[in-house]
């Protein structure tokens, strides 16, 4: 279903369609993500990927209309690099350890600490938020500076562009 | 879309459920999913949701620009304040342990407030990009 999808988004001209086939593709990631126990994942996937980014493209799309423009060349030179990239993803995952391998190196380094030890040390029943704000402190810190940043670039860009409008008057 | 009696009276009515749940994403996140980052984003949708129902400056006139402007930058301030209190108290940056005398007590300090400034971050810059995207067509 998801592969349909994708190929629906590749075929369609109208970007409003588009825009509403990745929101569906969103939510059928969110469903893969919860077969996968992932539910903290799902959630996040659900709501920014089907519903804070839906609004914002079709914010975008009120502003330069609903049409694909046709492609300026034939798309041979980047179709090729594509291909070398998805080529040397799949030679890299050759070398990963098989699907739930209890002996893969991220179920033996410090993962049965977290699993085993974050409701003591923490007091916190839900591992995903113990290792997310407390072990993984710095990292989330790091998120969270990122968020930020990439909100004051908004700012910062599209306030000049009124003001720079606002003198041009 | 001002004038659709249906989806005002839905939007009234829903609204403050969806900000309920926020919440209780927010908090309820120590024992089942969720935490900030999801209850921000849910926060930024509710108030995106009311946007879209009753027009952009119901929405401004409800949570002001410069009130989320002030967010964007106060959930990161409070995650670093966090760092810097655990500092102050005699532990290193970002440790929760020395906030209460009961290490575990500590934790859950510790991540409460960090998970409020992931909250409060997250649906700031959300609401801020929705305002400059959803404004930009109308004032040129």
């Amino acid at each position: 279903m998801m592969a349909a999808t994708v190929i629906a988004i590749i075929a369609q001209r109208n970007l409003f369609s588009v825009v509403v086939l990745a929101g569906v593709y969103s939510f059928l990631m969110a469903t893969v993500l919860v077969a996968l126990d992932a539910v903290d994942v799902a959630m996040t996937e659900a709501s920014v990927g089907a519903g804070i980014s839906t609004v914002l493209l079709l914010g975008a799309l009120y502003l330069c209309g609903g049409e694909e423009a046709k492609p300026m060349a034939r798309p041979w030179l980047p179709l090729a690099v594509t291909l070398v990239i998805v080529g040397a993803l799949v030679y890299g995952t050759l070398g990963l350890p098989a699907f739930s391998d209890p002996m893969a190196p991220i179920h033996t380094h410090v993962v049965p600490r977290y699993l085993g030890q974050a409701l003591a040390e923490t007091g916190v029943p839900n591992v995903v938020t113990a290792v997310l704000a407390s072990y993984r402190g710095y990292d989330t810190l790091g998120e969270t500076v990122v968020v930020f940043t990439a909100g004051i670039g908004v700012i910062a860009l599209l306030r000049r562009a009124r003001r720079g409008k606002e003198k041009g008057k | 879309m001002r004038r659709e009696p249906v989806l005002r009276v839905v939007g009234k009515l829903l609204i403050p459920y969806m900000l309920v749940f926020a919440l209780y994403v927010q908090f309820h996140g120590d024992f089942g999913p969720g935490g900030g980052f999801q209850a921000g984003v849910i926060t930024a949708a509710s108030i995106i949701f009311y946007a879209l129902i009753f027009g952009l400056p119901a929405a401004r006139r409800a949570v002001p620009e410069a009130l989320v402007e002030a967010m964007v930058a106060l959930g990161a301030f409070l995650y670093v304040a966090v760092g810097f209190a655990g500092l102050a108290l005699g532990g290193n940056y970002l440790d929760y342990f020395v906030l209460h005398p009961n290490p575990v007590e500590g934790q859950h300090r510790g991540i409460f407030w960090v998970e409020v400034g992931v909250l409060v971050t997250v649906s700031g810059v959300m609401l801020k990009i929705f305002y400059v995207f959803a404004g930009r067509g109308r004032e040129s």
